[in-house]
């Protein structure tokens, strides 16, 4: 393969080995150290892609980060398929491919470039309007279609195999940007001896020195000179250099995110090695040196491949030896394009003309042009560029009007001046001021403790730059507290300066003109586009940036910020700066999802909590259910058991002869101290001043509000020390709103709280030959009914290792709930079930658990409340220390609405068809003949098929519902109304005869 | 993210750490039981929303769990000061433009 494009002698390139790639299937080759887009402009190709909205032919602008055409799609294998890559910063590797995007069936023949044809249609806020009606269509039909014709590229269908890593780091003085002022900044901090950090987006640093062919520093070239000065900071221990990383987002308090980019510039990246790692940095000062990006001119068809940015032309040339083309043509208002052609021009490229739109200028660069023999011409325009896969003349007029002339050409090179890259400035809430004389917007007020220098803060010339950035970086390490060191500042020996440019559409754009001149390349937005946007209406600058989508998406406006605004500004007849910047927003470049979610996937996305008793709940075969962070057994099927088969029989041996349980996931909270007993009056409704040690008792905890917000049964240990159980799911908060008001509202009591939830395994032995599988494994407890009652609790031993042993029910059956050191929690279970093996015991699940419950009208907080609920709402009056004076949520309860008539209560319901089960969920009403919308009076929280009972089961929070014992209401279905009777919570054993059968 | 000053821990921390716990200096009455309606209604659901300085409450969660007052700025964002738990609203803030 030959490349014709790349010149003999030419860039750094010139040792490099061979790499082939290949662009959309056709096979190539390039050399290391190429990006894609260098690469194929040394093949002569500059079709890449297909504009976002009109389909539009497109070649490469920049040779940057800015890109906003050349985007395509890199593929390593079927789940490493990366959309939207700029074909600028994309590193070519040996075997590398590569797709273009936003076209079919081809790049060459697309047919949504109709769009273009049809243009007329698809004008400023065109979505906006021709979608509006009917407003279904736009979800089922519109929006399908719309996106599907306007993807950017296809994101892989299979997971990511790359990982992902992320790292904190600290330092004193962050520098962003490794230009000559990057560079020189991190210089005079780093030899304070202070912690430098220096990031830089390429994989080279040295910034605009990768073109300017005019600067010397240090006696060497400028790119050359770069280079060293980063091995010299390389190997200072104080300073950590990080290259292809790009400082994406700068947010509150210096605190900046950055990713590096580790894997993809690879052939074959090691599996050792995260393809990117996230970098969170915090600064103690930050120095902003992100430099300048060069504005096209905007005339007719300014987008037609070959026609791009003369830094980038003058960057494939110097810097990979390429040249854009063999006949060049220049259009400028400003100096830095003759710099290309002159550059291009010493290389052997023809350069057809320097159209120039000023008037009059001078400089040395105008007279080295012109003495090279090129054909110089000021005060005119390119008014329109010929070709359409590929440019093939520029046609030029008088600025002002007049003859035409066409110049045949393979490329234009376009300089429109420079653009601040305030966007990390913009990020850190700092505000931009407008300089009427350069036409720029360069940092103003600060909000941060940053620092701007260089090109990025509107500072020309390589010397003034210098200056400042190692003024700056000498600064901000005194400003952390180092010592002066000896100055080491670069000595410049050449450099190169321009002057300004020009903003908004050039001759031939202008108003009244139809002619697609592009503001916005990436977003297909044209001079006319923003002119109408004005027209119709949009005068705020963020309306037009909407309605037009210019500066949107990826490319966040960095080629066409200041000309879409200078547009704008014309049309409605106001200064610049009165009209305002849109806000730049993070991320600068676009940011993978897998650098912002690094490790956090799968398993480790969130922790999966695990009690002692799963492992033996897996091995006998258990389906789990998630609850929050825990995982829990639901119910254990016997061999062609389904669940409710399973369920039905788990419950029927828990109440014929015993079944264990694991309640380790329940919430524990230690409450010991001499003012234990106080804490808990205060934190609970109950009274507990009177409770014995050794005995239990159902607390109930509200939120100030007067409404449930937790509740488990308490065991008194001791006088000064309470073991405090909680719902599973709200064990955290629980301790928090005990702490909450421990530390701030009742810091005078002597009391002291420890989470023990993971410290304890629990197991629940529920049923009437409960007590005979314990009792052999226990020693120093006396399990006679009279010595161990019902809701009382004993310390001693079980299998040799200390237990709390709790006999308590949440079956309504006799129970016990065996806590011991979590450790030993599966120990003792398989010693529990050795011994239930003997009586014909089983394990049950939480399924079977909520059945039982409900069975006996236990309720579950969050289940059958839902944070509106009273005690008395609940039935649980009883709960409710009366005589109490103090307890957090007393007032609460008594608020006129918590007392009133008519509020929803907990009643029980039975379908008057025994085997039809209602939905949790599902409304009542008192008369479901009504008109729709119904009067709903209540709906149902729990629902069952229970086998004890042989029927269903139901409980319900209906309006009155204590009023309404033996009532009919109906629970109204999709297909069918559900008679059900109102009756009491209790549906087994009403008299409560089995807690101690 | 921002950074608290923690001022049982004596040291600046990354907000990862804290979870805010809402309008600081609303004391709960030793008598809440015999509140009247207007008095409980104050106490529980009124709270200032202002544009400037906010007195409000952080636990220092994934620290030492202690819950502090902190001085914070809505539009900027930024922390005045931070304080102990029963320490009076300052009088004077460090700083404060308004
Ligand atoms: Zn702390």
């Amino acid at each position: 393969m030959i490349e014709a494009f790349r010149i003999p002698g030419a860039g750094r390139l010139k040792q490099a080995k061979t790499a082939r790639f290949s662009f959309d299937g056709q096979a190539y080759a390039g050399v290391e150290g190429d990006t894609l887009a260098s690469a194929l402009l040394a093949n002569g190709v500059h079709l890449v892609g297909r504009s976002f909205k009109y389909h539009r032919p497109r070649g490469f602008l920049s040779a940057g980060a800015e890109e906003p055409n050349a985007l395509v799609q890199i593929e390593r294998d079927a789940a490493r398929k990366t959309p939207n890559v700029r074909a600028t910063v994309q590193e070519l590797y040996d075997g590398l491919t590569a797709q273009s995007q936003n076209r079919w069936p081809s790049l060459s023949f697309d047919v949504g470039a109709v769009n273009d044809i049809a243009s007329p249609l698809f004008s400023a806020g065109f979505y906006y309007k021709t979608f509006m009606w009917p407003k279904s269509a736009w979800k089922n039909l519109y929006e399908p279609k719309i996106r599907a014709a306007a993807g950017l590229g296809v994101a892989p269908d299979q997971p990511d195999p790359d990982h992902y890593s992320a790292r904190f780091a600290h330092c004193d003085v962050l520098v962003l940007g490794g230009g000559a002022a990057g560079i020189a900044a991190a210089l005079a901090a780093a030899e304070t001896g202070v912690r430098v950090m220096l990031a830089d987006e390429q994989a080279d640093f040295g910034g605009s020195l990768r073109f300017e062919s005019g600067a010397r520093i240090e006696g060497q070239d400028g790119f050359a000179w770069a280079q060293a000065a980063v091995a010299k900071l390389r190997a200072m221990d104080n300073v950590r250099v990080l290259s292809r990383t790009t400082a994406f987002g700068y947010y509150a308090q210096n605190f900046v995110g950055l990713v590096e980019r580790i894997g993809d510039h690879l052939q074959k990246p090691g599996r050792d090695l995260p393809r990117e790692r996230l970098w969170q940095v915090r600064a103690k000062r930050v120095v902003l040196a992100t430099g300048a990006i060069e504005r096209h001119m905007v005339f007719a068809d300014n987008d037609r491949p070959g026609v791009m940015l003369a830094s980038a032309a003058r960057t494939y040339l110097n810097h990979y030896g390429v040249a854009v083309g063999k006949n060049v043509g220049v259009y400028t208002a400003n100096d830095s394009a003759y710099a290309a052609a002159i550059d291009l021009k010493k290389a052997g490229v023809n350069v057809a003309a320097i159209v120039d739109l000023r008037d009059n200028p001078t400089g040395p660069v105008i007279n080295e042009a012109r003495a090279l023999g090129m054909e110089v011409n000021f005060g005119r325009a390119v008014i329109r560029a010929g070709g359409k896969l590929r440019v093939s003349s520029m046609t030029v007029q008088p600025k002002n009007g007049g003859g035409e002339r066409t110049i045949p050409v393979d490329a234009i090179l376009m300089s429109a001046g420079w653009t601040p890259s305030v966007h990390l400035f913009s990020q850190s809430r700092g505000k931009v001021a407008f300089n009427d004389e350069t036409k720029r917007f360069v940092p103003g007020t600060y909000a941060q403790d940053c620092i701007s220098v260089g090109a990025c803060n509107g500072t020309d010339g390589l010397m003034a730059t210098i200056d400042e950035a190692y003024a700056a970086g000498t600064k901000a390490a005194k400003d952390v507290g180092a010592k002066a060191a000896k100055s080491t500042k670069p000595k410049i020996d050449a450099s190169e300066s321009w002057s300004r440019g020009m903003l908004g559409a050039a001759p031939g754009a202008g108003p009244g003109t139809t002619v697609k001149a592009f503001v916005d390349f990436q977003n297909d937005v044209t001079a006319k586009d923003i002119r109408q946007a004005v027209h119709e209406g949009m005068h705020s600058i963020e309306h037009v940036k909407r309605f037009t989508t210019n500066g949107m998406a990826t490319d966040q406006g960095k080629t066409s910020n200041m000309h879409g605004l200078a547009i704008a500004a014309e049309t409605l007849g106001k200064p610049i700066p009165q009209v305002g910047l849109t806000t730049f927003r993070a991320p600068y470049t676009p940011v993978t999802f897998g650098s912002i979610v690094g490790h956090a996937r799968g398993e480790l996305f969130d922790p999966t909590r695990k009690t002692a008793i799963q492992p033996w709940a897996e091995a006998h075969g258990a389906v789990f259910e998630d609850v929050g962070q825990w995982k829990r057994a639901w119910y254990f099927p016997k061999p062609g058991e389904d669940m409710h088969a399973a369920v039905d029989r788990e419950c029927v041996t828990v109440r014929t002869t015993a079944g264990l349980f694991d309640a380790s996931t329940l919430g524990k909270i230690e409450v010991v101290g001499p003012d234990a007993a106080k804490f808990m009056e205060l934190l609970y409704t109950n009274p507990w001043e009177k409770l014995e040690p050794g005995r239990c008792r159902y607390g109930i905890m509200l939120r100030e509000d007067g409404f449930i917000y937790d509740d488990g049964v308490v065991g008194r240990l001791a006088p000064d020390r309470f073991h405090v159980t909680t719902t599973t799911g709200g064990a955290p908060r629980v301790m928090n709103h005990m702490e909450d008001y421990f530390q701030t509202e009742f810091p005078h009591l002597n009391v002291w709280l420890t989470s023990i939830t993971e410290q304890w395994a629990v197991i629940a032995v529920q049923g009437p030959k409960s007590r005979e599988i314990i009792a052999p494994l226990v020693e120093g407890i006396d399990m006679s009914d009279e010595a161990l009652p019902h809701m009382s609790v004993r310390e001693g031993k079980i299998c040799g290792v200390p237990t709390r042993l709790f006999r308590m029910s949440f079956t309504g059956e006799r129970g016990f709930e065996v806590n011991v050191p979590a450790d030993y929690g599966q120990a003792v279970w398989e010693a529990l079930w050795a011994e239930g093996q003997k009586h014909g015991a089983g394990a049950y699940g939480t399924e079977a658990m909520h059945v039982l419950r409900a069975e006996k009208g236990y309720i579950i907080v969050g289940q059958d409340t839902d944070g509106t609920v009273t005690p008395n709402d609940a039935g649980l009056d009883w709960a409710v220390g009366k005589k109490k004076a103090d307890f957090v949520g007393i007032r609460g309860m008594a608020r006129p609405d918590l007392v009133a008539k008519g509020r929803k209560q907990l009643v029980g319901l039975k379908t008057k068809d025994p085997k039809v089960v209602l939905e949790e969920g599902a409304q009542i009403v008192g008369d479901p003949k009504q008109a729709i919308p119904m009067k709903m009076i209540g709906h149902v929280t729990s629902s069952y098929w229970s086998q004890n009972c042989g029927r269903s089961i139901a409980l319900a929070l209906v309006a009155g519902g204590r009023d309404r014992m033996g009532e009919t209401l109906y629970v109204p279905m999709p297909d069918k109304v559900i008679e059900v009777e109102v009756t009491g919570m209790v549906f087994f054993d009403e008299k409560g005869e089995r807690l101690n059968g | 993210m921002l950074l608290i000053r923690c001022p049982y821990c004596e040291e600046e921390r990354p907000e990862l750490e804290f979870r805010n716990a809402g309008e600081a200096h609303i004391a709960r009455s030793a008598n809440i039981a015999g509140e009247s309606d207007d008095d409980f209604e104050k106490f529980f659901f009124i709270r200032s929303n202002p544009k400037g300085i906010i007195y409000e409450r952080w636990r220092h969660m994934h620290g030492c769990a202690r819950f502090f007052n902190a001085v914070r700025d809505t539009v900027t964002d930024k922390f005045i000061m931070t304080y102990k738990a029963g320490e009076p609203k300052p009088a004077k803030l460090p700083g404060a433009s308004k």
